[in-house]
């Protein structure tokens, strides 16, 4: 009897095993790559590069303000030649939040010393997943964020005069 | 043109043959004594001869470049260079199933030549399943995916071969891997028959290990080579990435694994005999199944030719065929089986394998689901996801560290047994020196989670007991120690690479510099030259240490004109300790590179380790007992 039960319960698993592949064929899988412009900023939660508490990006990001996220680090050379263009747009009236990536803190810190801090508000990225999260290929990369929390600009490579007179027409 | 028509007639003819080899076994399978002097061998050699030719036309168009040819056209350009207009060849759904064919045919035919010391009965009724197998494929072959189809008019040119499979390993990968995966089907139909003839027993045993072993070195190979192109080719800096074709080749190799143990009981004790025969029907089932998860295009990979859901269709209805008829003669003959319910005790070397074959199948079944989930997640509640690396590694890392141990421990169950106290003493302070010495270890970069610290140990733990055993003189088994030693070697290599890997991912332009702990890599200048059938970027880095010893780095980009696509070439040094990995990517108006940089120790640990593991099975293989 049992021996009957696992017959039939086996039978159905195998058809509907079959079915599933049979349909599965119909479907067309190529992938499109997703799009990062012109997409609202994901939802992450990350660790704040001072105090090292949990922060929300939904606390951070909120509507009806422009932001520039910034993905930068100590050990990257060219973060060094974009810090300037930071820094004066700190004066205008974006928020400026930087994105900590697989760096060592003390580093960082002195590389904020020496050269000043621009953010407004800093998240550690210790292991690279939230800069993957928002589709960098590497550091340094900017994003600047609408009214509408969706990015409307990214920038590989560091900020130079050109990306940066476009970002101030951008949040005019 | 006239090797067009050869091609095709030559394979339909094999078809042919297919049916009337079939036929005449069944006739003859009727009026059977044990004397009859069956005729098979020209049959067989025949149908091999008629693969083999249009094997061989095939092989002349693509010399010839012959673009009238479909296959040809799509998969090769006259500036090829020859190499790789021969590796073309099985570079292509079409041309590689072809290659299945030539290879399937002739293991039949070498099965044919070397069971002379089995019953007729049974190499008749291995026969008919092998010829089932065939005639699938043929049908397959013939009807989905000709090879020989013509076009008219004939072009000029041809559309090139996808250049990431312009590379010596993947030319010699894909034959390799195919006759593991082929010759599993020997062990499938010998197993059926055995179970139907009610034959399942030690000397059956000892006849099939042959096959088991062999077909396990070549998947092994296969395995290997295909990893070893992904490391250096993808530049994805790795050795294995969970892509679902990986998991494809890795299940029948760890069915075939567990097989390979059971049939050593089945051999030695006359046990573990039905448990034998599903472990032989599921590796074969689950090689089929690689081939129509990657064939259909039902998955997408580096390794999908062609979506086209009416070849899906045929081999998904093909497996189910032999699915359904595996289980349907399992289920009829197993009662018919009489094993008597032999319990080995506890700490017998039988009951080690048993307890590793089930851990065995807890990996498979993980790695199965992790592969199929995405599929049914996508027909029933229409999501696309796809399962990475965290999912195959949280859900087999834990059931590691004991199926490590226990694979310590197991061969050296006599020193359990044995009543001298200070033989299980050595064991278990083995066991605590290797967990300190993990925690020192991994206390040295800051990684103390508890499992990583009991994996680290059970990794270790199996490395010094195999090495043990490796210097002890005298082996009984020398193929088992070294194969235990080499897979010992490979889990600790793996395990370690994991831990201390180190990468940095940037973006540079020609000129600057980036630093890397002590390393400084600047980013020299770029040489643009042209070859035959690519124009290359070739980045110069150097890399300076603490110490000021700078050393260059090449890495290259290749943009190939036809089909036009980039690949990037990673630049490795490779030293006994540590591989440094360099690789490039142009980005948007090339200007920038995406950098990435890495160091990864022991990674050619990996490499011979498992070679080690193919050595220990040849040795075995090349054994003449008795």
């Amino acid at each position: 009897m049992r021996n009957k039960i696992f017959i039939i319960f086996g039978f159905i698993l195998f058809i509907f095993c079959f079915i599933v592949f049979y349909k599965g064929l119909q479907k067309p899988n190529v992938y499109s790559p997703e799009l990062n412009q012109k997409k609202s900023i994901s939802s992450f939660v990350s660790l704040d590069f001072y105090s090292n508490e949990k922060v929300l990006s939904d606390d951070i990001f909120k509507k009806g303000n422009y932001y520039l996220v910034n993905i930068w680090s100590s050990w990257c050379v060219p973060c060094r030649t974009e810090h300037p263009f930071l820094t004066r747009l700190k004066n205008s009236k974006i928020n400026l939040v930087g994105i900590n990536y697989k760096d060592n803190i003390n580093n960082a810190k002195a590389f904020l010393n020496e050269l000043g801090n621009p953010y407004s508000k800093i998240l550690s990225d210790k292991d690279g997943v939230i800069s993957i999260e928002l589709g960098a290929y590497g550091v340094p990369e900017t994003f600047l964020i609408n009214k509408e929390k969706v990015i409307i600009k990214k920038i590989i490579g560091p900020i130079n005069n050109e990306s940066y007179k476009e970002i101030l027409n951008l949040i005019k | 043109m006239i090797y067009n028509y050869i091609g095709s007639f030559s394979i339909i003819i094999s078809l042919l043959l297919s049916i009337f080899i079939f036929l005449k076994i069944f006739l003859e399978l009727k009026n059977l004594s044990q004397f009859s002097n069956i005729n098979l061998k020209q049959l067989i050699f025949f149908q091999f001869f008629f693969v083999l030719v249009g094997f061989i036309s095939l092989l002349v168009l693509f010399i010839n470049s012959e673009f009238g040819n479909i296959t040809v056209f799509n998969n090769s350009h006259t500036t090829k260079p020859m190499f790789y207009k021969i590796s073309g060849l099985w570079g292509n759904h079409e041309g590689s199933l072809l290659l299945w064919m030539l290879i399937l045919t002739s293991i039949n035919l070498v099965y044919f030549l070397t069971s002379n010391s089995r019953s007729i009965n049974e190499r008749l009724v291995t026969l008919i399943f092998q010829q089932i197998i065939i005639f699938g494929f043929l049908i397959f072959l013939i009807f989905t995916s000709n090879p020989f189809s013509e076009v008219f008019p004939i072009p000029k040119e041809g559309l090139g071969l996808n250049p990431i499979l312009q590379d010596p390993i993947l030319a010699i990968h894909p034959p390799v891997l195919y006759i593991g995966y082929v010759s599993t089907s020997i062990i499938f139909s010998s197993s059926l028959s055995s179970i139907i003839l009610g034959n399942v027993n030690s000397s059956w045993a000892g006849h099939i290990k042959k096959w088991i072993i062999g077909t396990w070195i070549f998947l092994t190979g296969g395995i290997l080579l295909g990893s070893i192109w992904a490391y250096y080719e993808l530049g994805w800096g790795g050795f294995w990435f969970w892509d679902p074709v990986e998991n494809i080749s890795l299940m029948p190799w760890i069915s075939l694994t567990a097989l390979l143990h059971c049939i050593l009981v089945l051999n030695k004790r006359s046990a573990l005999g039905s448990w034998s025969i599903i472990l032989s029907i599921t590796t074969f089932t689950l090689s089929i199944c690689g081939t129509f998860l990657v064939r259909s295009g039902i998955l997408n990979s580096v390794h999908t030719f062609a979506n086209d859901p009416e070849r899906g269709l045929y081999i998904l209805l093909f497996l189910f065929f032999i699915i359904f008829m595996s289980l349907i003669i399992y289920f009829f003959y197993e009662e018919k089986l009489n094993f008597s319910n032999k319990s080995f005790g506890l700490i017998t070397k039988e009951s080690h394998i048993l307890i590793n074959n089930w851990f065995l199948m807890y990996f498979l079944s993980v790695i199965l689901i992790g592969t199929v989930y995405p599929i049914f997640l996508e027909v029933i509640a229409n999501q696309k996801i796809s399962v990475g690396p965290p999912f195959f590694n949280k859900l087999i890392i834990p059931f590691l560290i004991p199926f490590l141990i226990f694979m310590s421990i197991g061969p050296n169950l006599a020193w359990i047994k044995s009543k001298k106290f200070e033989k299980k003493f050595i064991l278990f302070l083995f066991l605590i020196i290797n967990l300190i010495l993990s925690y020192l270890i991994l206390n040295l970069i800051g990684k103390t989670q508890l499992t990583s610290i009991l994996l680290l140990a059970a990794s270790f733990y199996l490395f010094f007991i195999s090495f043990k055993d490796l210097l002890k003189k005298g082996h009984k088994n020398p193929s088992q120690v070294i194969s235990h030693f080499g897979f010992s070697l490979l889990i600790l290599s793996i395990i370690l690479n994991a831990l201390f890997s180190k990468e940095i991912i940037t973006n540079l332009k020609v000129g600057e510099q980036v630093q890397f702990k002590n390393n400084k890599i600047i980013f020299k200048r770029i040489d643009v030259s042209s070859e035959t059938n690519y124009e290359k970027i070739t980045g110069l880095f150097i890399i300076k240490n603490q110490k000021n010893i700078s050393e260059q780095f090449l890495p290259e980009i290749r943009i190939y004109n036809q089909p036009q696509v980039i690949t990037s070439e990673a630049f490795i040094k490779t030293s006994i300790f540590k591989d440094r990995f360099l690789v490039i990517n142009p980005i948007k108006d090339k200007t920038y590179f995406n950098v990435r940089y890495q160091e990864k120790p022991l990674m050619i640990w990996i490499w011979i380790s498992t070679i080690l593991i193919i050595i220990g099975g040849s040795i075995n293989f090349l054994k003449n007992e008795k």
